[in-house]
């Protein structure tokens, strides 16, 4: 394998003061902290003092450490169907057991941290609420939530204005909550490093146009922590500049991130499978394959962000989402992406528990393929639910794939 | 003797070896059940059809392997993944723009090959085995009837049962209440090849010509039938048709050979 990013450390690093931070946070009690989805509303909870804990980290942690399959069935038995989301179920099975990543990771960390409040975005999907309002209910703690718009062609005045009224409409009872009310100035104040923070982690991933690309999907994957955990403060912008360094010196020197020729050049569409990735990381390289891009990675970029106009900038950013948005408008998005990073080929993630982020169900490959011309391969699996994995399906499909793309080279 | 070139199948059910010589021609051939021990099987089966073929382990210029198991050929210098040899057999018999149909024992696969013979797409079966020859099995068991029996038995319905379940465990339940309902074996097991047709055209829209090859093909003639009713259309089936992908194979290391002459 190609050497390993220098930054990593420094990324390791930034997660672990995020979690020891909130750990003394909840144990002493003496900062407040809000649980919030991973596109919620961060830069209200900061500016208003509260520490963000983001559930889905922790969920996608469980994957990636591969305790997520035995603790789904114990969400399962209490009636939260194999069928919904597996980052859901895998965290209500680590709640349900008591058993935690974190532990390991982070030695001295016992548990996940206490919420004081729980705060809901549902542009991620509809999961989001009935699992936060699981974790309410069991830390007596208040629930609140925005209820997106979906299935966006175009976003208009009307959607910002609504999700923005929504988000204005959270601020008295967080206020009441954290103890102080809302300064104004530490809003844009928090809003402006989200941007800065978006602007870098863009610029990071755009580093894989270059070729050979310095970074694959599956690197981002590891290394987006604080584009998600970490919107809304400094650090996360400090260590993004070095990445962002780190990765244009990779170009200068025309270091790939795969050992080897780079002969086939992907485009991931979907989540990623948390518990197999350093295989998948493997398998396409060992074939000369370098997945580049994604739009999962891409989901914490918020061009959109303004300083000058906190809420409406918030509410239009969170609502320009992929996830979102209409088909036509996906389609778009994907075949400019395929252009820009100059791929041969695609690679849908069908996740069996995550719809939202499965964009192969109706009909997208097909029509993008004859579009484009450029091949696609569906690969059935899940995010999280390493029982609805095939290993052997996946790879003699990986591998019939690029002995596809060979051969429309030869 | 000249040179000889082999193609080694190890499939999930059935291995399969094929013996060709420089000019493309079969010279032999074996098929056994895969079993537990891959390495052993292909060994067997190399013994055997080297045997069919008069020819010796000496004489072997370059091996391919394919299927499941084809990192487990130990006298294998090259693997292929079973889309690629498949599509590859059924293109030497066939060389024109064609859909492969591949029904496997654990999976269906659904090849395009464009008129040069390049694949433009293909789709294997999800994880469920509906369609597969696995399905078929269980439902033989279900039935209690031999596997190779079912094809004399499907021809002889007189009225096909439908079978509506995707799943094979479903579809296992509907068998039992259509025996509860006194209805024929024979009209349960064509509603059952029913059944693995329809898994198969709902994987992808067919509009070239058709080839079927695979195990379950060549042990169940009557399915190429069936689904040449239910496309309205005359399908291609090779003389070995469970042989293709070994075939498919053997016909990657001839290339393989010439290539490695080539850049000595």
């Amino acid at each position: 394998m190609a050497e390993r990013l220098k930054t990593t450390k420094d990324i390791s690093k930034f997660m672990a003061d995020y979690y020891y931070e909130l750990d003394e946070a909840s144990k002493s009690g003496k900062r407040k902290i809000a649980w919030c989805t991973s596109v919620g509303p961060a830069e209200i909870l900061r500016s208003l003092g509260f520490l963000t804990y983001f559930p889905e980290t922790h969920a996608a942690m469980l994957g990636t450490s591969r305790m997520a399959a035995n603790l789904i069935s114990s969400a399962n038995a209490i009636g939260y169907s194999p069928d919904i989301c597996s980052y859901l179920t895998a965290d209500i099975g680590s709640c349900l057991q008591g058993l935690t990543p974190l532990t390991k990771a982070f030695p001295g960390i016992e548990g996940v941290p206490r919420a004081d409040v729980l705060v809901y975005n549902t542009n991620q999907c509809r999961d989001v609420q009935d699992w936060f309002s699981w974790h309410a209910k069991r830390l007596n703690a208040p629930l609140l939530g925005l209820e997106t718009h979906r299935n966006i062609a175009k976003v208009s005045a009307a959607h910002v204005s609504s999700i923005a009224a929504q988000m204005e409409n959270m601020v008295e009872p967080l206020e009441h909550i954290a103890g102080r009310k809302l300064d104004l100035d530490e809003l844009k104040n928090r809003v402006a490093l989200t941007r800065q923070c978006s602007d870098l982690w863009e610029k990071c991933l755009q580093t894989a146009a270059a070729t050979p690309s310095p970074l694959t999907f599956f690197d981002a994957t590891t290394i987006m922590g604080p584009a998600v955990a970490g919107r809304g403060t400094r650090a996360a912008i400090d260590v993004y500049r070095l990445l962002l360094e780190e990765l244009n010196e990779r170009i200068e020197k025309g270091e790939g991130a795969i050992e080897g020729e780079e002969r086939h050049r992907l485009y991931w569409d979907g989540m990623p499978v948390w518990g197999r990735l350093s295989m998948h990381s493997k398998l396409f390289a060992g074939l000369g394959a370098s997945v580049i891009a994604s739009t999962y990675c891409s989901s914490w970029i918020f061009n959109a962000m303004d300083p000058a106009r906190p809420f409406e900038s918030m509410a239009k950013a969170y609502t320009e989402l992929f996830i979102v948005r209409s088909d036509d408008y996906k389609e778009k998005y994907i075949r400019e992406k395929l252009e820009f990073f100059k791929c041969d080929g695609i690679i849908y993630h069908d996740s069996k528990t995550c719809p939202n982020n499965s964009n192969c169900r109706y009909g997208m490959p097909q029509r993008l393929q004859l579009e484009t011309g450029i091949p696609a391969l569906i690969i059935n699996g899940d995010l999280n639910d390493l029982r609805l994995i095939s290993d052997e399906q996946t790879k003699t499909n990986v591998e019939a794939f690029i002995e596809q793309l060979e051969e429309a080279k030869a | 003797m000249s040179s000889i070139y082999i193609g080694v199948d190890v499939g999930a059910s059935r291995t399969k070896a094929a013996v060709l010589d420089g000019e493309k021609n079969l010279l032999g051939y074996a098929v056994r059940k895969s079993g537990v021990d891959f390495s052993a099987t292909a060994e067997v089966c190399l013994a055997e059809s080297l045997d069919m073929a008069r020819r010796g382990k000496a004489d072997i210029a370059y091996t391919v392997s394919t299927g499941y198991g084809r990192s487990n050929v130990a006298y294998s210098r090259e693997t292929k993944t079973e889309i690629g040899c498949h599509a590859k057999g059924c293109y030497f018999y066939f060389p024109k723009a064609i859909t492969v149909i591949d029904i496997g024992g654990q999976d269906n696969k659904i090849i395009c090959l464009d008129a040069a013979g390049r694949r433009t797409s293909f789709k294997m079966n999800r994880k469920c085995a509906a369609g597969t020859g696995a399905f078929l099995e269980e439902m033989s068991s279900r039935l209690d009837i031999a596997i190779e029996d079912m094809d004399t038995l499907a021809k002889q319905s007189t009225s096909m049962v439908r079978l509506g379940s995707f799943c094979t465990v479903f579809s296992a339940t509907e068998v039992l209440e259509n025996i509860r309902n006194g209805k024929k074996v024979a009209d349960i097991v064509k509603g059952v090849f029913f059944s693995v047709i329809q898994r198969i055209l709902e994987m992808d829209s067919i509009s070239q010509d058709v080839v079927m090859t695979g195990g379950v093909v060549a042990n169940n003639p009557y399915i190429v039938t069936m689904t040449e009713e239910q496309i309205g259309r005359k399908i291609l089936v090779a003389e070995y048709p469970q042989l293709t992908g070994a075939i498919g194979a053997a016909l990657y290391a001839i290339e393989a050979s010439s290539r490695t002459e080539l850049t000595g």
